[in-house]
Protein backbone atom coordinates (compact mmCIF):
# COMPACT_ATOMS: atom_id res chain seq x y z
CA UNK A 1 0.00 0.00 0.00
CA UNK A 2 2.57 2.23 1.01
CA UNK A 3 4.33 2.03 -2.66
CA UNK A 4 1.17 3.17 -4.24
CA UNK A 5 0.51 5.98 -1.57
CA UNK A 6 2.49 8.81 -3.46
CA UNK A 7 0.53 8.16 -6.63
CA UNK A 8 -2.46 8.10 -5.38
CA UNK A 9 -2.35 11.25 -3.43
CA UNK A 10 -1.10 12.84 -6.54
CA UNK A 11 -3.97 11.81 -8.13
CA UNK A 12 -6.16 12.81 -5.18
CA UNK A 13 -4.09 16.15 -5.02
CA UNK A 14 -5.29 17.45 -8.77
CA UNK A 15 -8.88 15.90 -7.72
CA UNK A 16 -8.99 17.84 -4.50
CA UNK A 17 -8.41 20.92 -6.87
CA UNK A 18 -10.60 20.34 -9.31
CA UNK A 19 -13.44 19.86 -6.89
CA UNK A 20 -12.78 22.14 -3.89
CA UNK A 21 -11.91 25.08 -6.38
CA UNK A 22 -15.79 25.85 -7.01
CA UNK A 23 -16.29 25.56 -3.82
CA UNK A 24 -14.17 28.26 -2.61
CA UNK A 25 -14.92 30.68 -4.92
CA UNK A 26 -18.53 30.31 -3.40
CA UNK A 27 -17.47 30.66 -0.53
CA UNK A 28 -15.56 34.00 -1.31
CA UNK A 29 -18.65 35.25 -3.06
CA UNK A 30 -21.08 34.23 0.10
CA UNK A 31 -18.64 35.97 2.49
CA UNK A 32 -18.08 39.30 0.05
CA UNK A 33 -22.40 39.24 0.05
CA UNK A 34 -22.67 39.36 3.63
CA UNK A 35 -19.87 42.41 4.15
CA UNK A 36 -22.16 44.33 1.60
CA UNK A 37 -25.38 43.52 3.52
CA UNK A 38 -26.25 41.32 0.92
CA UNK A 39 -27.94 37.58 1.01
CA UNK A 40 -25.54 36.02 -1.19
CA UNK A 41 -26.14 32.77 -3.60
CA UNK A 42 -24.96 29.84 -1.36
CA UNK A 43 -21.65 28.36 -1.75
CA UNK A 44 -22.23 25.68 -3.71
CA UNK A 45 -23.55 28.02 -6.64
CA UNK A 46 -20.51 28.05 -8.59
CA UNK A 47 -20.83 24.36 -8.96
CA UNK A 48 -24.49 25.22 -10.54
CA UNK A 49 -23.26 27.27 -13.13
CA UNK A 50 -20.55 25.12 -14.60
CA UNK A 51 -23.08 22.16 -14.38
CA UNK A 52 -25.14 25.00 -16.67
CA UNK A 53 -22.61 25.83 -18.79
CA UNK A 54 -21.51 22.95 -19.54
CA UNK A 55 -25.28 22.02 -20.99
CA UNK A 56 -25.71 25.08 -23.23
CA UNK A 57 -24.41 25.51 -26.62
CA UNK A 58 -20.86 26.72 -27.70
CA UNK A 59 -21.54 29.48 -29.50
CA UNK A 60 -18.19 30.17 -31.16
CA UNK A 61 -17.79 33.56 -33.64
CA UNK A 62 -17.40 32.93 -37.44
CA UNK A 63 -14.01 33.91 -38.14
CA UNK A 64 -12.85 32.22 -34.59
CA UNK A 65 -9.60 30.81 -35.78
CA UNK A 66 -8.48 27.25 -33.84
CA UNK A 67 -6.75 29.16 -31.20
CA UNK A 68 -10.12 30.56 -29.54
CA UNK A 69 -11.22 26.76 -29.85
CA UNK A 70 -8.07 25.33 -28.56
CA UNK A 71 -7.16 28.14 -25.49
CA UNK A 72 -10.25 26.61 -23.02
CA UNK A 73 -8.96 22.95 -23.07
CA UNK A 74 -5.25 24.03 -23.12
CA UNK A 75 -6.46 26.63 -20.26
CA UNK A 76 -8.08 24.00 -18.09
CA UNK A 77 -5.35 21.24 -18.59
CA UNK A 78 -2.39 23.42 -17.47
CA UNK A 79 -4.44 24.27 -14.26
CA UNK A 80 -4.81 21.00 -13.46
CA UNK A 81 -1.37 20.10 -13.94
CA UNK A 82 -0.13 23.40 -11.60
CA UNK A 83 -2.31 21.82 -9.43
CA UNK A 84 -0.25 18.37 -9.22
CA UNK A 85 3.13 20.41 -8.79
CA UNK A 86 2.30 22.02 -6.03
CA UNK A 87 2.39 20.41 -2.77
CA UNK A 88 -1.13 20.61 -1.17
CA UNK A 89 -0.99 17.63 1.18
CA UNK A 90 2.53 16.12 1.10
CA UNK A 91 5.72 16.80 -0.08
CA UNK A 92 8.38 14.28 -2.46
CA UNK A 93 5.09 13.42 -4.53
CA UNK A 94 6.48 11.92 -7.79
CA UNK A 95 5.86 14.91 -9.91
CA UNK A 96 7.96 17.01 -7.77
CA UNK A 97 10.60 16.47 -9.68
CA UNK A 98 9.13 17.54 -13.21
CA UNK A 99 8.71 20.91 -12.60
CA UNK A 100 10.31 23.59 -9.70
CA UNK A 101 9.03 27.00 -9.33
CA UNK A 102 9.84 28.60 -12.01
CA UNK A 103 8.38 26.19 -14.23
CA UNK A 104 5.06 26.82 -12.08
CA UNK A 105 5.29 30.36 -13.04
CA UNK A 106 5.49 29.75 -16.80
CA UNK A 107 2.68 27.22 -16.79
CA UNK A 108 1.18 30.29 -15.44
CA UNK A 109 2.52 32.40 -18.23
CA UNK A 110 1.47 29.74 -20.87
CA UNK A 111 -2.28 29.79 -19.94
CA UNK A 112 -2.57 33.83 -20.02
CA UNK A 113 -0.62 34.14 -23.23
CA UNK A 114 -3.37 31.74 -25.11
CA UNK A 115 -6.03 33.47 -22.72
CA UNK A 116 -4.64 36.78 -24.61
CA UNK A 117 -4.17 35.32 -28.15
CA UNK A 118 -7.65 33.93 -27.91
CA UNK A 119 -9.41 37.43 -26.87
CA UNK A 120 -7.36 39.00 -29.98
CA UNK A 121 -8.38 36.22 -32.24
CA UNK A 122 -11.75 36.82 -32.52
CA UNK A 123 -11.04 40.69 -33.35
CA UNK A 124 -13.77 42.11 -31.31
CA UNK A 125 -12.71 45.35 -29.73
CA UNK A 126 -13.35 44.47 -26.21
CA UNK A 127 -10.92 41.43 -26.38
CA UNK A 128 -7.87 43.28 -27.85
CA UNK A 129 -8.29 45.86 -25.05
CA UNK A 130 -8.41 43.21 -22.34
CA UNK A 131 -5.73 41.50 -23.80
CA UNK A 132 -3.71 44.79 -23.76
CA UNK A 133 -4.51 45.26 -20.30
CA UNK A 134 -3.64 41.49 -19.05
CA UNK A 135 -0.07 41.54 -20.55
CA UNK A 136 0.86 45.13 -19.49
CA UNK A 137 -0.33 43.60 -16.08
CA UNK A 138 1.60 40.74 -16.35
CA UNK A 139 4.69 41.79 -17.51
CA UNK A 140 4.94 44.11 -14.41
CA UNK A 141 3.40 41.27 -11.95
CA UNK A 142 5.46 38.22 -13.32
CA UNK A 143 8.97 39.97 -12.47
CA UNK A 144 8.06 40.38 -9.11
CA UNK A 145 6.56 37.22 -8.69
CA UNK A 146 9.71 35.71 -9.58
CA UNK A 147 11.02 38.14 -7.79
CA UNK A 148 9.40 36.52 -4.19
CA UNK A 149 9.83 33.15 -4.94
CA UNK A 150 13.46 33.88 -5.31
CA UNK A 151 13.67 35.24 -2.14
CA UNK A 152 11.94 32.17 -0.84
CA UNK A 153 14.24 30.03 -2.59
CA UNK A 154 17.30 31.89 -1.09
CA UNK A 155 16.40 31.51 2.22
CA UNK A 156 15.60 27.24 1.39
CA UNK A 157 18.73 27.07 -0.74
CA UNK A 158 16.48 25.41 -3.69
CA UNK A 159 13.93 25.92 -6.40
CA UNK A 160 12.21 23.18 -5.96
CA UNK A 161 8.92 23.59 -4.29
CA UNK A 162 8.51 20.60 -2.81
CA UNK A 163 11.95 20.65 -0.90
CA UNK A 164 11.25 24.61 -0.18
CA UNK A 165 7.98 23.27 1.39
CA UNK A 166 10.15 21.03 3.54
CA UNK A 167 12.52 22.99 4.14
CA UNK A 168 10.54 26.01 5.39
CA UNK A 169 8.49 23.30 6.94
CA UNK A 170 11.44 22.45 9.09
CA UNK A 171 11.14 25.81 11.02
CA UNK A 172 11.75 29.56 9.53
CA UNK A 173 11.24 31.97 12.52
CA UNK A 174 11.38 35.74 12.06
CA UNK A 175 12.94 36.50 9.00
CA UNK A 176 12.08 40.07 7.58
CA UNK A 177 13.04 38.37 4.23
CA UNK A 178 10.39 36.29 4.75
CA UNK A 179 7.77 38.74 6.01
CA UNK A 180 8.45 40.99 2.77
CA UNK A 181 8.27 38.00 0.39
CA UNK A 182 4.76 37.14 1.99
CA UNK A 183 3.75 40.59 1.78
CA UNK A 184 4.53 40.82 -2.15
CA UNK A 185 3.05 37.59 -3.05
CA UNK A 186 -0.53 38.51 -1.58
CA UNK A 187 -0.54 41.76 -3.43
CA UNK A 188 0.75 40.03 -7.08
CA UNK A 189 -1.79 36.73 -5.93
CA UNK A 190 -4.52 39.98 -6.02
CA UNK A 191 -3.47 40.97 -9.78
CA UNK A 192 -2.86 37.59 -11.15
CA UNK A 193 -6.54 36.51 -9.84
CA UNK A 194 -7.81 39.43 -10.98
CA UNK A 195 -9.06 40.94 -7.65
CA UNK A 196 -10.02 43.75 -6.63
CA UNK A 197 -7.58 47.05 -6.33
CA UNK A 198 -6.64 45.76 -10.03
CA UNK A 199 -9.62 44.51 -11.27
CA UNK A 200 -12.94 43.83 -10.72
CA UNK A 201 -14.16 39.82 -10.77
CA UNK A 202 -17.74 40.58 -10.66
CA UNK A 203 -18.22 43.35 -13.43
CA UNK A 204 -18.76 43.90 -17.05
CA UNK A 205 -18.15 47.64 -17.14
CA UNK A 206 -16.45 48.64 -20.19
CA UNK A 207 -13.99 50.61 -18.92
CA UNK A 208 -12.65 49.20 -16.27
CA UNK A 209 -12.66 44.76 -17.17
CA UNK A 210 -9.47 43.53 -17.83
CA UNK A 211 -9.97 39.47 -17.79
CA UNK A 212 -14.10 39.50 -18.51
CA UNK A 213 -12.92 41.67 -21.50
CA UNK A 214 -10.80 38.80 -22.97
CA UNK A 215 -13.48 35.99 -22.09
CA UNK A 216 -16.31 37.85 -23.19
CA UNK A 217 -16.63 36.05 -26.33
CA UNK A 218 -16.70 32.44 -24.67
CA UNK A 219 -19.93 30.35 -24.16
CA UNK A 220 -21.12 27.50 -23.01
CA UNK A 221 -18.28 24.78 -22.11
CA UNK A 222 -15.43 27.00 -23.20
CA UNK A 223 -16.97 29.55 -20.82
CA UNK A 224 -17.34 26.70 -18.31
CA UNK A 225 -13.95 25.45 -18.28
CA UNK A 226 -12.37 29.14 -18.20
CA UNK A 227 -14.15 30.01 -15.44
CA UNK A 228 -13.18 26.74 -13.66
CA UNK A 229 -9.53 27.03 -14.50
CA UNK A 230 -9.86 30.53 -12.99
CA UNK A 231 -11.15 29.15 -9.95
CA UNK A 232 -9.18 26.83 -9.52
CA UNK A 233 -6.01 29.11 -10.41
CA UNK A 234 -6.77 31.18 -7.24
CA UNK A 235 -7.33 28.47 -5.37
CA UNK A 236 -4.04 27.31 -5.98
CA UNK A 237 -2.23 31.25 -5.57
CA UNK A 238 -3.86 30.34 -2.22
CA UNK A 239 -2.80 26.65 -1.62
CA UNK A 240 1.13 28.27 -2.96
CA UNK A 241 0.94 30.64 -0.51
CA UNK A 242 0.48 27.98 2.15
CA UNK A 243 3.22 25.98 0.65
CA UNK A 244 5.75 28.37 1.30
CA UNK A 245 4.67 31.12 3.79
CA UNK A 246 2.78 28.73 6.51
CA UNK A 247 3.22 25.07 5.74
CA UNK A 248 2.87 23.59 9.16
CA UNK A 249 0.88 20.63 8.79
CA UNK A 250 2.05 18.67 5.72
CA UNK A 251 2.85 15.66 5.50
CA UNK A 252 5.62 13.76 4.12
CA UNK A 253 5.33 11.20 0.89
CA UNK A 254 4.50 7.69 2.90
CA UNK A 255 2.58 8.44 5.58
CA UNK A 256 -0.56 7.57 5.58
CA UNK A 257 -1.31 8.79 9.25
CA UNK A 258 -0.53 12.10 8.36
CA UNK A 259 -2.35 12.87 5.76
CA UNK A 260 -5.81 12.83 6.92
CA UNK A 261 -4.47 15.46 9.36
CA UNK A 262 -2.56 17.32 6.61
CA UNK A 263 -5.97 17.37 4.57
CA UNK A 264 -7.74 18.96 7.59
CA UNK A 265 -5.29 21.64 8.37
CA UNK A 266 -4.76 22.39 4.32
CA UNK A 267 -9.25 22.58 4.61
CA UNK A 268 -8.83 24.78 8.10
CA UNK A 269 -5.71 27.71 6.45
CA UNK A 270 -7.64 27.24 3.11
CA UNK A 271 -11.33 28.61 4.58
CA UNK A 272 -8.86 31.17 6.59
CA UNK A 273 -7.27 32.76 3.13
CA UNK A 274 -11.11 32.17 1.50
CA UNK A 275 -12.21 34.51 4.31
CA UNK A 276 -9.67 37.04 4.50
CA UNK A 277 -9.99 37.47 1.04
CA UNK A 278 -13.13 39.36 0.59
CA UNK A 279 -12.66 41.11 3.93
CA UNK A 280 -9.42 42.49 2.26
CA UNK A 281 -11.17 43.34 -0.75
CA UNK A 282 -14.43 44.81 0.74
CA UNK A 283 -11.96 47.39 2.54
CA UNK A 284 -10.06 48.43 -0.88
CA UNK A 285 -11.13 50.17 -3.33
CA UNK A 286 -10.33 49.64 -7.28
CA UNK A 287 -7.29 51.24 -8.52
CA UNK A 288 -7.33 53.41 -11.71
CA UNK A 289 -5.62 51.43 -13.83
CA UNK A 290 -3.00 53.63 -14.53
CA UNK A 291 -2.28 53.41 -10.93
CA UNK A 292 -2.32 49.41 -11.59
CA UNK A 293 2.00 50.03 -12.22
CA UNK A 294 2.42 51.75 -8.91
CA UNK A 295 0.53 48.85 -6.96
CA UNK A 296 2.97 46.24 -8.90
CA UNK A 297 5.84 48.33 -8.09
CA UNK A 298 5.51 48.30 -4.74
CA UNK A 299 4.92 44.56 -4.79
CA UNK A 300 8.37 44.70 -7.17
CA UNK A 301 9.92 46.53 -4.15
CA UNK A 302 8.96 44.39 -1.58
CA UNK A 303 10.15 41.18 -3.36
CA UNK A 304 13.44 43.01 -4.06
CA UNK A 305 13.78 44.58 -0.49
CA UNK A 306 12.94 40.45 0.50
CA UNK A 307 15.88 39.75 -1.18
CA UNK A 308 18.21 42.48 -0.44
CA UNK A 309 17.63 42.04 3.23
CA UNK A 310 18.30 38.22 3.13
CA UNK A 311 21.75 39.53 1.98
CA UNK A 312 22.17 42.14 4.44
CA UNK A 313 20.37 40.69 7.61
CA UNK A 314 20.97 37.19 7.53
CA UNK A 315 24.46 36.14 5.99
CA UNK B 1 15.81 35.67 25.91
CA UNK B 2 18.50 33.51 23.33
CA UNK B 3 21.14 36.29 21.66
CA UNK B 4 20.48 34.88 18.50
CA UNK B 5 16.44 35.36 18.80
CA UNK B 6 16.96 39.03 19.98
CA UNK B 7 19.36 39.38 16.69
CA UNK B 8 16.24 38.01 15.20
CA UNK B 9 13.93 40.65 16.44
CA UNK B 10 16.54 43.45 15.54
CA UNK B 11 17.00 42.70 12.36
CA UNK B 12 12.99 42.18 11.79
CA UNK B 13 12.54 46.05 13.58
CA UNK B 14 15.06 47.45 11.27
CA UNK B 15 13.60 45.89 8.29
CA UNK B 16 10.00 47.59 9.51
CA UNK B 17 12.38 50.81 9.72
CA UNK B 18 13.80 50.53 6.15
CA UNK B 19 10.22 49.60 4.87
CA UNK B 20 8.51 52.88 6.26
CA UNK B 21 11.27 54.80 4.94
CA UNK B 22 10.05 53.83 1.14
CA UNK B 23 6.47 54.10 2.98
CA UNK B 24 7.60 57.74 3.04
CA UNK B 25 9.25 57.95 0.16
CA UNK B 26 5.86 57.18 -1.76
CA UNK B 27 2.86 58.12 0.57
CA UNK B 28 1.50 61.29 -1.03
CA UNK B 29 -1.12 62.22 1.93
CA UNK B 30 0.27 64.82 4.31
CA UNK B 31 -1.46 62.86 7.20
CA UNK B 32 -0.60 59.62 6.21
CA UNK B 33 3.17 60.58 5.52
CA UNK B 34 3.19 61.98 9.35
CA UNK B 35 1.84 58.33 10.36
CA UNK B 36 4.22 56.54 8.55
CA UNK B 37 7.26 58.65 10.35
CA UNK B 38 5.79 58.61 13.41
CA UNK B 39 5.65 54.38 12.76
CA UNK B 40 9.34 55.08 11.88
CA UNK B 41 9.70 56.45 15.19
CA UNK B 42 8.00 53.78 16.96
CA UNK B 43 10.07 50.78 15.34
CA UNK B 44 13.41 53.12 16.14
CA UNK B 45 12.95 53.37 19.75
CA UNK B 46 11.95 49.31 19.89
CA UNK B 47 14.77 48.59 18.24
CA UNK B 48 17.12 50.68 20.67
CA UNK B 49 15.55 49.21 23.89
CA UNK B 50 16.10 45.43 22.68
CA UNK B 51 19.63 46.85 21.85
CA UNK B 52 19.66 48.50 25.28
CA UNK B 53 18.62 45.13 26.88
CA UNK B 54 20.55 42.62 24.56
CA UNK B 55 24.04 44.46 24.88
CA UNK B 56 23.28 45.20 28.28
CA UNK B 57 24.07 49.32 27.84
CA UNK B 58 21.70 51.38 30.40
CA UNK B 59 21.87 54.36 28.72
CA UNK B 60 20.76 53.43 25.70
CA UNK B 61 17.59 52.86 27.17
CA UNK B 62 17.19 56.49 28.00
CA UNK B 63 17.98 57.05 24.50
CA UNK B 64 15.06 55.14 23.58
CA UNK B 65 12.67 57.00 25.82
CA UNK B 66 14.08 59.84 24.58
CA UNK B 67 13.31 58.88 20.74
CA UNK B 68 9.85 58.09 21.83
CA UNK B 69 9.24 60.85 23.52
CA UNK B 70 10.02 63.09 20.55
CA UNK B 71 9.69 61.46 17.24
CA UNK B 72 6.91 59.16 18.33
CA UNK B 73 5.10 62.02 20.38
CA UNK B 74 6.09 65.20 20.15
CA UNK B 75 7.05 66.01 16.78
CA UNK B 76 4.19 64.49 14.99
CA UNK B 77 1.99 66.77 17.45
CA UNK B 78 3.77 69.77 16.26
CA UNK B 79 3.77 68.62 12.65
CA UNK B 80 -0.17 68.14 13.21
CA UNK B 81 -0.93 71.43 15.12
CA UNK B 82 0.83 72.81 12.08
CA UNK B 83 -1.19 71.29 9.07
CA UNK B 84 -4.73 71.86 10.95
CA UNK B 85 -3.68 75.47 11.82
CA UNK B 86 -2.60 75.72 7.89
CA UNK B 87 -6.05 73.57 7.12
CA UNK B 88 -3.46 71.23 4.44
CA UNK B 89 -4.87 67.70 5.86
CA UNK B 90 -6.19 67.59 2.45
CA UNK B 91 -3.13 68.37 0.41
CA UNK B 92 -2.13 65.55 -2.26
CA UNK B 93 1.31 66.00 -3.75
CA UNK B 94 1.35 65.76 -7.47
CA UNK B 95 4.40 62.96 -7.52
CA UNK B 96 5.83 62.47 -10.93
CA UNK B 97 6.93 59.04 -10.97
CA UNK B 98 6.57 56.82 -8.04
CA UNK B 99 8.10 53.89 -9.02
CA UNK B 100 10.92 55.56 -10.50
CA UNK B 101 11.42 56.64 -6.93
CA UNK B 102 11.19 53.72 -5.64
CA UNK B 103 13.63 51.86 -8.21
CA UNK B 104 15.98 54.94 -6.94
CA UNK B 105 15.35 54.06 -3.47
CA UNK B 106 16.50 50.11 -4.17
CA UNK B 107 19.59 51.35 -6.02
CA UNK B 108 20.68 53.19 -2.42
CA UNK B 109 19.63 50.04 -0.29
CA UNK B 110 22.12 47.97 -2.56
CA UNK B 111 24.91 50.63 -2.65
CA UNK B 112 24.49 51.45 0.67
CA UNK B 113 25.28 47.25 1.40
CA UNK B 114 28.11 48.04 -0.90
CA UNK B 115 29.76 50.60 1.41
CA UNK B 116 28.76 49.35 4.68
CA UNK B 117 29.83 45.63 3.98
CA UNK B 118 33.73 46.13 4.54
CA UNK B 119 32.90 48.26 8.33
CA UNK B 120 30.34 45.12 8.65
CA UNK B 121 32.83 42.77 8.87
CA UNK B 122 35.12 44.82 11.48
CA UNK B 123 32.47 45.01 13.65
CA UNK B 124 31.57 42.48 16.57
CA UNK B 125 28.44 44.39 17.89
CA UNK B 126 25.10 42.42 17.79
CA UNK B 127 23.96 45.06 15.41
CA UNK B 128 26.57 45.11 12.88
CA UNK B 129 23.81 43.59 10.25
CA UNK B 130 21.83 46.63 10.59
CA UNK B 131 24.40 49.05 9.65
CA UNK B 132 23.80 49.29 6.07
CA UNK B 133 19.97 49.46 6.87
CA UNK B 134 20.53 52.38 9.04
CA UNK B 135 22.82 54.30 5.97
CA UNK B 136 19.78 53.37 3.34
CA UNK B 137 17.36 55.02 5.63
CA UNK B 138 19.58 58.48 5.65
CA UNK B 139 19.83 58.18 1.88
CA UNK B 140 16.07 57.49 1.85
CA UNK B 141 15.58 60.67 3.84
CA UNK B 142 17.77 62.27 1.37
CA UNK B 143 15.87 61.26 -1.98
CA UNK B 144 12.64 62.04 0.06
CA UNK B 145 14.11 65.57 0.52
CA UNK B 146 15.26 65.78 -3.25
CA UNK B 147 11.96 64.62 -4.34
CA UNK B 148 9.41 65.98 -2.59
CA UNK B 149 8.12 69.41 -3.50
CA UNK B 150 6.11 69.89 -0.56
CA UNK B 151 7.50 71.91 2.22
CA UNK B 152 6.08 69.59 4.88
CA UNK B 153 7.30 66.32 3.05
CA UNK B 154 10.71 67.89 2.79
CA UNK B 155 10.79 68.58 6.42
CA UNK B 156 9.58 64.96 7.53
CA UNK B 157 12.37 63.60 5.01
CA UNK B 158 14.80 65.61 7.33
CA UNK B 159 13.15 63.97 10.34
CA UNK B 160 13.41 60.80 8.67
CA UNK B 161 17.09 61.47 7.94
CA UNK B 162 18.11 62.11 11.23
CA UNK B 163 16.50 58.53 12.48
CA UNK B 164 18.47 57.16 10.25
CA UNK B 165 21.36 58.91 11.74
CA UNK B 166 20.26 58.09 15.42
CA UNK B 167 19.94 54.32 14.01
CA UNK B 168 23.30 54.10 12.64
CA UNK B 169 24.82 55.86 15.37
CA UNK B 170 22.86 52.88 17.36
CA UNK B 171 24.29 49.93 14.83
CA UNK B 172 27.82 50.96 14.42
CA UNK B 173 28.41 52.21 18.33
CA UNK B 174 25.87 51.44 20.56
CA UNK B 175 24.74 55.37 20.57
CA UNK B 176 26.14 58.53 21.40
CA UNK B 177 27.65 59.82 24.43
CA UNK B 178 24.45 60.91 26.14
CA UNK B 179 25.69 64.98 25.68
CA UNK B 180 25.85 64.42 22.22
CA UNK B 181 22.38 62.82 22.10
CA UNK B 182 20.64 65.36 24.24
CA UNK B 183 21.95 68.01 22.05
CA UNK B 184 20.86 66.44 19.23
CA UNK B 185 17.56 66.08 20.61
CA UNK B 186 17.21 69.28 21.67
CA UNK B 187 18.51 70.44 17.93
CA UNK B 188 15.68 68.38 16.41
CA UNK B 189 12.87 69.69 18.27
CA UNK B 190 13.93 73.26 17.63
CA UNK B 191 14.21 73.15 14.22
CA UNK B 192 10.43 71.66 14.10
CA UNK B 193 9.46 74.98 15.61
CA UNK B 194 11.32 76.83 13.20
CA UNK B 195 10.05 75.05 10.15
CA UNK B 196 7.11 75.89 11.60
CA UNK B 197 7.72 79.76 11.31
CA UNK B 198 8.88 78.80 7.89
CA UNK B 199 5.54 77.40 7.13
CA UNK B 200 3.72 80.18 7.63
CA UNK B 201 5.97 82.48 5.98
CA UNK B 202 6.33 80.73 2.98
CA UNK B 203 2.41 80.66 2.74
CA UNK B 204 1.85 83.88 3.15
CA UNK B 205 4.23 85.06 0.39
CA UNK B 206 3.35 82.14 -1.66
CA UNK B 207 -0.17 81.47 -1.11
CA UNK B 208 1.17 77.56 -1.12
CA UNK B 209 3.71 75.12 0.36
CA UNK B 210 5.14 74.19 -3.01
CA UNK B 211 8.47 74.74 -3.41
CA UNK B 212 8.51 74.26 -6.95
CA UNK B 213 6.77 77.73 -6.91
CA UNK B 214 10.05 79.54 -4.94
CA UNK B 215 11.87 78.33 -8.16
CA UNK B 216 10.69 81.75 -9.60
CA UNK B 217 11.93 84.86 -9.13
CA UNK B 218 9.64 87.12 -9.83
CA UNK B 219 6.39 87.56 -10.26
CA UNK B 220 4.76 86.63 -13.78
CA UNK B 221 3.96 89.62 -15.51
CA UNK B 222 1.35 89.42 -18.29
CA UNK B 223 -0.05 86.28 -17.24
Amino acid sequence: MNAFLPYVLTIAQAALLLLLAPFMVGWVRLVKARLQNRRGAGPLQPYRDIRKLFAKEAVVAENASWIFRFTPYLVFGVTVLAGAIVPILAVDLPLAPVADVIALVAIFALARFFIALAGLDIGTAFGGMGSSREMTIASLAEPAMLMAIFAASLITQSTSLSTMVAEIHKGVLLKPSFAFALLAFVLIALAENGRIPVDNPATHLELTMIHEAMILEYSGRHLAMIEWAGMMKLMLFSLLGIALFAPWGIAGATDAGSVAFAFVVMAAKLLLAATALPILETGLAKLRFFRVSEFLGVAFLLSTLAILSHFILER
Amino acid sequence: MSPVFLAQVIDLLSALVLLLGFGLLAQRRIYALLHLFAWQGLFLAANTAIVAYGAGVRHLYFSALMTLAMKVVLIPYILHVLIRRMKIERDVEAMVNVPLTLLIGIALVVLSYNVMSPIQEFSTLMTRSTLAIALATVMLGLLMMITRRHAVAQVIGFLAMENGLFFAATSATYGMPMVVELGVALDILIAALIFGVFFFQIRTTFESLDLSKMARLKEDVGE
